[in-house]
C-alpha cells in the first residue's frame, strides 16, 4: 500500500482501517490484508469473489472494517461479502469503496453485501463511498445490500456517498421478522453530470417490525438522482420513509414512493420534499455575516451531516 | 447613528412605506408599534437589507449602505431577529451560536449565551434547530443568535409573536436587560405594552408613514385620544 492508498482507505473508513478488531482490506480485486479475532472470523470465498464474516453469538462491542479500494482504470470488481451475525451479538461494521481513477477507462465496483442477523443481534453498519482522480474514465459504484433480520434483531445502516462517484445504482432489500427494527440513513451528493439511483425494498413480515428510512440528497450542477422506495407491511408493523432533497443549478431529483399496507394494523408513512435551499435559511445565515456561498455550504453540510 | 432618508416601498400598487424619514440615535432602545399592515416589519427588513427600497437612502454612521447586501450590513454591526425563526436540518443550536459569534466558542460559552434568554442551556446546545423545538424555544434561540453578536444595531421583529404568555414574561426581562445595558441601539417591533414600557422612544407607524415619535405617555395619549370619526359615528346615533 502506498500513501495514496492509505489516504483513500482512511477516507472510506474514517480512520486507520487496521484499528478494528477484525478487518479485511481489498485492493483491485484481491484481499491484501486481513486480521481476525476469536469472536469475529473472516473467511475468503473461492476465486477472490468475496468473504464470509462470522460473528459469534454474544460478541459485544466488536468492530469490523472491510474497505475496498480500486486504483486501476478499466477494472471491474464484483465482490460478495456475507455477514453472519450470531445471536445477541452487538457489532459495528464499516465498509465502502474508494475509487482512484486517473485513467481513461471506467473503474467499477459492485459490492453485494448480505447480512444475516440471528435473534437479538445488533449491528451498526456504516458504508462510505467516494471517488477521486483526474482521469476522464468514470468511477462507478453499484452497492447491493440485502438484510435478513430474525426475531428482535436491530440494525442501523448509515450510507454516505458525498463526492466523485459518476454513476451509482444502490439497491437495498430487507426482510424483517417480528420485533425487529431497521433504521436506514442515506446521504448522497452529486455534482457535474453524475447520476445516482437508489432503491429500497423493505418487507415487514413479523409483528411489530419497524423501519425508518431517511434519505437526504443534494443534486447540483447537471446531476440527476432518483429515489425509489417500496415498503410492504404484511402484518402489524410500522414504517416511516422520509426523502428530503435539495436541488441546485440544473440538478434534478425524482422521488418515487410506494407504500403498500396488506394488513389493517400496518402503519406506513412516506414523506418527500424536494426543493432549492429556502431563501429564509440563506437570509438568516447572511444576517450573521456569512456570504451567500458560505451560507449555502453551511446549509448543505448540515443537511448531509 | 442610523438614518433613513425618504424611504419608499410599494408592492401591488400599495404604498407600504411612504416617504419615511427616521433617525435612530446610538445606545437607545426604540420600539416601533402600529396597526397590522402599517409597514413596521418592512421597515425593519429594509434596514437589514432583506428588502430593497424603491427609493431613498439608508445611512449608517455616515456611510450609505442602501446598496449593501445582508451580510455586508451584518458585518457593519446590524443584527436581525426574524419574526418567524428559521429552522434547519442538521444544524445544531451550538453550530448556530458559533456562526453568530464567529468564534470557536466552548459549549460552556454557548450555554452562557442561552442562559441569558432563559433557556436551560445544556439541554439545548446539541439539539438541531428544527421544528422539534417549540415556538417559544425557537424564538429565544433566534434572539440569542442576535445577542451573541453584540451588534451595533439589534433589530427584533415582533419577539412576542407565536409564543405563550409565560414565555413572553421571561422575554420581557431579556429586553429589560438589553435596555439597561445600553450596549448598542435596539429596535423592537412590538404591540406589547410591557415592551413599550421599556422603550426610550416609541415610533408609531400607520399606513406606511411615521405618525409620531415620542415617549410612552405622549404616544399612549395619542393612541387613546378619541378620534373625530368616533364622535361623528356617535352623533349619527
Amino acid at each position: 500500500m502506498n500513501k495514496d492508498d492509505k489516504e483513500l482507505l482512511e477516507e472510506v473508513v474514517g480512520e486507520n482501517p487496521t484499528k478494528a478488531d477484525s478487518y479485511n482490506i481489498r485492493k483491485n480485486g484481491k484481499g491484501i490484508e486481513r486480521k481476525v479475532s476469536p469472536y469475529m472470523d473472516i473467511v475468503p470465498k473461492e476465486n477472490n469473489s468475496g468473504i464470509d464474516i462470522y460473528v459469534k453469538e454474544d460478541t459485544l462491542f466488536g468492530t469490523i472494517n472491510i474497505p475496498v479500494i480500486i486504483t486501476e482504470s478499466g477494472l471491474t470488481d464484483i465482490v460478495y461479502n456475507d455477514f453472519h451475525i450470531g445471536k445477541n451479538a452487538n457489532v459495528i461494521i464499516v465498509a465502502g469503496c474508494g475509487i482512484h481513477n486517473d485513467g481513461h477507462q471506467d473503474a467499477r465496483h459492485d459490492g453485494i453485501h448480505r447480512f444475516y442477523l440471528e435473534e437479538g443481534a445488533k449491528v451498526k453498519y456504516i458504508e462510505r463511498h467516494c471517488g477521486v482522480g483526474v482521469g476522464d474514465g468514470k468511477k462507478v459504484l453499484n452497492p447491493v445490500t440485502e438484510i435478513y433480520m430474525k426475531e428482535a434483531s436491530y440494525m442501523v445502516m448509515d450510507t454516505t456517498q458525498i463526492k466523485g462517484v459518476d454513476d451509482t445504482i444502490r439497491t437495498t432489500k430487507a426482510k424483517l421478522e417480528s420485533n425487529t427494527t431497521l433504521v436506514i440513513t442515506e446521504k448522497i451528493l452529486t455534482s457535474k453530470n453524475q447520476q445516482a439511483k437508489t432503491e429500497f425494498e423493505v418487507e415487514l413480515n413479523g409483528e411489530n417490525a419497524s423501519t425508518h428510512v431517511t434519505s437526504r440528497s443534494v443534486a447540483t450542477d447537471d446531476s440527476y438522482q432518483e429515489f425509489i422506495s417500496n415498503i410492504t407491511g404484511n402484518t402489524k408493523c410500522y414504517a416511516h420513509v422520509e426523502c428530503d432533497a435539495i436541488i441546485k443549478g440544473n440538478g434534478k431529483v425524482k422521488a418515487v414512493p410506494e407504500i403498500y399496507a396488506k394488513n389493517i394494523d400496518a402503519n406506513l408513512i412516506h414523506e418527500a420534499a424536494i426543493g432549492k435551499i429556502a431563501g429564509e435559511q440563506l437570509m438568516k445565515l447572511m444576517s450573521l455575516g456569512l456570504s451567500e456561498k458560505e451560507a449555502e455550504d453551511i446549509i448543505i453540510n448540515g443537511f448531509l451531516k | 447613528m442610523l438614518e433613513l432618508k425618504d424611504i419608499c416601498f410599494e408592492r401591488d400598487d400599495k404604498k407600504i412605506l411612504n416617504h419615511i424619514d427616521l433617525k435612530l440615535d446610538t445606545k437607545k432602545f426604540y420600539v416601533i408599534t402600529g396597526p397590522n399592515g402599517s409597514g413596521k416589519s418592512t421597515l425593519a427588513k429594509i434596514i437589514m437589507g432583506i428588502e430593497k427600497p424603491d427609493s431613498g437612502k439608508i445611512i449608517l454612521n455616515g456611510e450609505d449602505i442602501t446598496e449593501k447586501t445582508i451580510d455586508e450590513r451584518a458585518k457593519l454591526g446590524i443584527g436581525f431577529a426574524f419574526q418567524q425563526p428559521v429552522t434547519f436540518k442538521g444544524i445544531t443550536v451550538y453550530d448556530l451560536l458559533k456562526l453568530a459569534t464567529k468564534k470557536e466558542i466552548s459549549k460552556q460559552e454557548a450555554c452562557d449565551i442561552l442562559s441569558k434568554v432563559g433557556l436551560c442551556a445544556l439541554e439545548y446546545v446539541d439539539r438541531e434547530v428544527n421544528k422539534s423545538l417549540s415556538g417559544g424555544e425557537l424564538k429565544r434561540i433566534e434572539i440569542a443568535t442576535v445577542m451573541a453578536r453584540s451588534p451595533y444595531l439589534a433589530i427584533f421583529d415582533e419577539p412576542e409573536a407565536g409564543i405563550d404568555l409565560w414565555s413572553f414574561q421571561n422575554l420581557t426581562e431579556v429586553f429589560r436587560e438589553i435596555q439597561s445595558s445600553k450596549e448598542g441601539t435596539t429596535l423592537v417591533i412590538s404591540h406589547q405594552e410591557r415592551i413599550l414600557n421599556i422603550a426610550d422612544e416609541i415610533i408609531l407607524m400607520n399606513s406606511g408613514k411615521i405618525q409620531k415619535i415620542g415617549q410612552k405617555e405622549e404616544i399612549f395619549d395619542h393612541i387613546l385620544k378619541p378620534k373625530k370619526c368616533c364622535k361623528e359615528v356617535a352623533s349619527c346615533e
